[in-house]
């Protein structure tokens, strides 16, 4: 065993001996770096750590962690990764998958996990394509979008992943990108800390089946004009200066010029609201890849955890009725005596 | 109760078989449950058959609306619900149209006159009256105004009519109970314990329940009242018990056995919710129950909870078998112990979802892609659920594999005494995690192998999250022989799936033998499972008493089977298999052993009566003769 294997603070303590297989230049590489980096700086146990996946690209993630690791079925890991959390409380879970994973055939798993709030960070990887299977269209892609099963452009109007977090009533809601490490490790150890379900959508490259699809804002000369820093207590602007901002009209978020409506009227970000309606109208701000999109924590708000709320009924049922005994649940209907 | 108590002379039976039916909204559930546990008190052996329509309330009145439970008393040791009732109380039309023609020739009906209306006939579809023309002719017709007594005897209380009129039933229970001499203390104090909250339903209940024992007694209608005496029982404490509460109740047993924490993933589905809700009240055991969004989330949970260490199940009916099959192939792979119960209803899709049916079996063999192995059990009684449950959880964590234990609706839902077993006699099957390396890499440093196999068992370590240096990956990719690695050689795939078969396939020197009920060389050999071991045993009892010779098995173990089965099959003149399905059993046998089993099915929602599989065999010995 190498020194590296043996420190925490050093990426390789967190790197597993597997061999990564994802395709040269895919943006999953840019994200396992970047988890991996992150764990370097966090106090966890790599014992206590356990990452779950369902299939897909994103779902080899598990195999490249020196953590615990589940590699399950297409959709289910959110499922999965639930039992995990109210049998194991004490274990710090990740879940990881892609938008087909996720939102198409694990959609129901997904705002279930979220709605009840089980203890559990997921992971979206959206590349907006099916890549484990060659490239079909998936519940993110843009309509018309031109695949081997949808030679005549998809039909399908696409899911916002944010705002079906929200939907679903997520706890934690936030967005970042493969291209930026220390976004990424910013989003995530929120994302982490959070009591709860944490929903971190990650706009993902591939660059085999859907190359440069998010290059309209994340390209680097773009991003000053496209990308949005979400900031607590702060007015959303954006821009090279600062130039342009966000207000919320009739409930709706728009763009504007900064100069047009003055200072004052942009809209101050606040996460911890409870109402989801600002968020979700942040989150709305764009359901293409053309418009300038938000980046960061759109929600976090406190609400009791799942497995610690299922725990606390375990320990009121002990001490209302004490500890179970066998011998008296068997005796527990009427019984008789037969001489 | 009254002065005419001294003209009672009691008659004694050695069984009867009463039916209770009505229509859904009447309570013969509860009435022929109370009717049950009275029985039970009073040390009669007996078996219970409660059938009732999938619709929570279909339309009043009609055929569709009819629910209806059938129970067995005697002085003796039983083993089915009876064939053909002696006794059937029909709270309305419906319910004796639906239920008549099971009443043996020359059996007792006893009617609710109130309910024969124009309307409810019209409903129930007789264009004539029943009582008058003819219909009823052969049997011991007994018409009672249960709606107008129960209205008397509650006139005095606070309660409305239409209140007042639902306690109809117990009108009936109390006439029941005079008519065989039940106790009526333990119904009255269950009325109380029950309704009491609600006074005024409890007052009405007690006072219908009164009236109609009074009636018994102080009519002349029906006679003197009948005695069934105490069954000849082992000695010992009883309690009355369902297959689904046994099942709970194993679930729990185990946990403590293992000393493992319970974890339970679950979707509700008739006929198994009730497993769910016996084991969510049953929190201070330290079971986790957790009601899932879906039958494969059900199935999936439990599989994450069983990584963590949990003692994990998950229950359902075989629709939800179907969806859990994928999860169910992962558990397969990943070898970690997960117990799956399948209470079996009538199939294909939503089928019969209160009947029940026995044709999950190829399902819980077969139901997954690729070879994927796993072991099968099944409960042949009510209580045997709680044993079988414990069995199905000890291969689950020895062996580290899911495992399908097999009961159907007729248990789940049936009851029979149960002589409690002693805890302390109940086996240990506990395990040990593993906490420490088990193998050394190619530099000579400890690692953990998680797919390194027992020597003895072909099982893997169960090393869970919190077990520092034992940090592993598994998942549904084939893994590598002993480092459980991605792997994609053909040759380590040949070798993971033979060593998999290997496994399950060595458990068949882990149960215990086939015993046989017979003179273990009879010229008949029954063959069964599951909860056809009632009427099966009925029907060798009545073949012997006849003068024929017959062997019976029951199997537990469907996969692998117990290793003296060739035996016992070998040199039969006549094998017969009776299931509850369209022959399967019987395929793997004839697979398994080239033996010429011959099938008999009963696919109707309703288990076999006696007569049934005796029929069947008689009819193939006659042709086999014919042939010869």
């Amino acid at each position: 065993m190498t020194d590296v294997q043996l420190d925490p603070t050093k990426r390789g303590y967190w790197t597993s001996d597997q061999e990564v297989r994802w395709c040269p230049g895919c943006g999953d590489y840019g994200i396992l770096a970047a988890m991996q980096f992150m764990h370097t700086e966090l106090d966890v146990k790599r014992e206590e750590t356990v990452f779950v996946s369902g299939i897909g690209c994103a779902a080899r993630f598990p195999y490249y962690m020196s953590t615990y690791g589940m590699h399950t079925i297409h959709g289910r890991a959110p499922a999965i990764a639930t039992g995990l959390a109210m049998a194991r409380p004490d274990l710090n879970i990740w879940v990881v998958g892609g938008d087909g994973d996720m939102l198409s055939i694990g959609g129901n798993h997904l705002i279930h996990a979220l709605r009840r709030n089980v203890n559990m960070t997921i992971l979206l990887f959206n590349n907006q394509i099916y890549g484990l299977t060659k490239g079909q269209y998936s519940p993110t892609s843009e309509v018309g979008k031109v695949t081997k099963s949808t030679p005549m452009g998809s039909i399908d109007r696409p899911f916002n992943p944010i705002s079906v977090a929200l939907g679903a009533g997520a706890t934690f809601v936030a967005r970042t990108h493969d291209m930026d490490r220390k976004h990424m490790i910013q989003v995530f150890k929120r994302a982490n800390e959070h009591q709860g379900a944490a929903l971190v959508e990650i706009y993902q490259n591939c660059n085999v089946f859907n190359d440069g699809t998010y290059d309209p804002i994340l390209k680097r000369d773009n991003r000053a004009n496209m990308l949005i820093d979400l900031e607590h207590g702060q007015p959303v602007r954006f821009g090279a200066d600062g130039e342009r901002g966000v207000v919320v009209v009739d409930g709706q978020a728009r763009v504007v010029d900064v100069a047009d409506v003055g200072e004052d009227a942009l809209v101050v970000h606040n996460e911890s609201q409870d109402d989801p309606a600002l968020a979700f109208a942040l989150g709305n701000l764009a359901n293409d890849n053309e418009s300038p999109t938000p980046f960061g924590v759109f929600r976090a708000v406190d609400a009791p955890e799942y497995a610690g709320a299922a725990n606390q009924q375990l320990l009121a049922a002990n001490e209302a009725s004490g500890p179970g005994d066998l011998g008296e649940l068997l005796r527990s209907g009427a019984t008789w005596v037969v001489e | 109760m009254t002065d005419t108590v001294d003209r009672v002379d009691e008659t004694t039976l050695d069984h009867v078989v009463i039916r209770f039916a009505g229509d859904s909204g009447d309570g013969m559930q509860l009435t022929g449950d109370r009717f049950t546990s009275a029985s039970a008190l009073a040390g009669n052996d007996l078996a219970t058959l409660p059938e009732f329509p999938a619709e929570i309330r279909a339309p009043q009145g009609t055929l569709a609306g009819v629910s209806a439970f059938q129970v067995h008393i005697s002085d003796h040791d039983i083993h089915t619900p009876g064939d053909a009732p002696d006794v059937l109380v029909a709270m309305n039309p419906a319910a004796l149209r639906s239920e008549l023609g099971r009443l043996r020739s020359g059996g007792t009906v006893i009617l609710n006159d109130d309910a024969f209306d124009e309307r409810n006939l019209d409903k129930a579809g007789y264009a004539a009256d029943p009582r008058d023309d003819g219909t009823l002719d052969g049997f011991i017709v007994h018409r009672v105004n249960m709606t107008k007594l129960t209205l008397d005897a509650t006139a005095d209380l606070d309660v409305k009519k239409r209140d007042a009129e639902r306690s109809k039933n117990f009108f009936a229970l109390g006439l029941i109970s005079w008519m065989y001499s039940r106790p009526t203390e333990p119904t009255l104090q269950w009325i109380q314990q029950k309704f009491g909250k609600i006074e005024a339903v409890a007052a009405a209940n007690t006072s219908a329940f009164k009236a109609g024992h009074a009636f018994g007694e102080t009519t002349e209608m029906f006679g003197s009242p009948f005695k069934v005496a105490a069954a000849p029982q082992r000695p010992g404490l009883y309690t009355n018990i369902t297959g689904n509460t046994a099942t709970a109740w194993g679930m729990v047993a185990a946990g403590q056995l293992a000393n493992l924490p319970v974890f339970l993933g679950s979707y509700p589905i008739t006929p198994a919710s009730d497993i769910l809700h016996e084991l969510s009240r049953l929190k201070n055991f330290g079971v986790r129950t957790f009601q899932a969004e879906d039958e494969i989330a059900g199935a999936g949970s439990a599989l994450g909870a069983a990584f963590g260490g949990a003692l994990a199940y998950t229950t359902t009916s075989g629709p939800g078998v179907a969806l859990k099959g994928e999860t169910i192939g992962l558990a397969v792979g990943m070898e970690l112990p997960l117990v799956i119960i399948d209470v079996q209803r009538g199939g294909p899709s939503t089928g019969l979802p209160t009947k029940t049916e026995a044709s999950d079996l190829l399902m819980a063999m077969y139901g997954r892609h690729g070879e994927s192995p796993m072991p099968v059990v099944s409960a042949s009684t009510p209580a045997e659920c709680f044993h079988a449950v414990i069995e199905a959880s000890r291969l689950a964590i020895k062996y580290r594999t899911p495992v399908i234990l097999l009961t159907d609706g007729y248990l789940a839902n049936g009851s029979e005494p149960w002589l409690l077993p002693d805890v302390d006699s109940l086996p240990d099957i506990s395990t040990t995690f593993t906490t420490e390396p088990n193998g050394t890499d190619a530099d000579g440093n400890d690692v953990f192998l998680p797919y390194l196999r027992d020597e003895v068992t072909g099982a893997r370590p169960w090393a869970i999250p919190g077990t520092p240096g034992l940090e592993h990956r598994i998942g549904g990719l084939e893994r590598q022989h002993e480092t459980g690695n991605v792997n994609y050689d053909p040759a380590n795939h040949g070798l993971m799936t033979d060593l998999r078969q290997a496994k399950i396939d060595g458990i068949a020197a882990d149960i215990p033998l086939i015993e046989v009920d017979g003179p273990g060389d009879a010229e008949i050999l029954l063959v069964g499972w599951g909860s056809t071991k009632g009427s099966i045993t009925a029907a060798a009892e009545r073949m012997r008493a006849e003068g024929a010779s017959v062997d019976h098995i029951h199997l537990t173990h469907l996969h692998p089977f117990a290793r003296n089965l060739g035996e016992v099959l070998s040199d039969r003149k006549h094998v017969f298999v009776p299931e509850m399905n369209k022959g399967q059993l019987v395929k793997l046998l004839r697979a398994e052993f080239l033996v010429d089993a011959h099938p008999i099915n009963k696919v109707m929602g309703t288990p076999f009566t006696a007569s049934e599989i005796i029929d069947a065999i008689n009819d193939r010995l006659l042709k086999a003769e014919a042939e010869a």
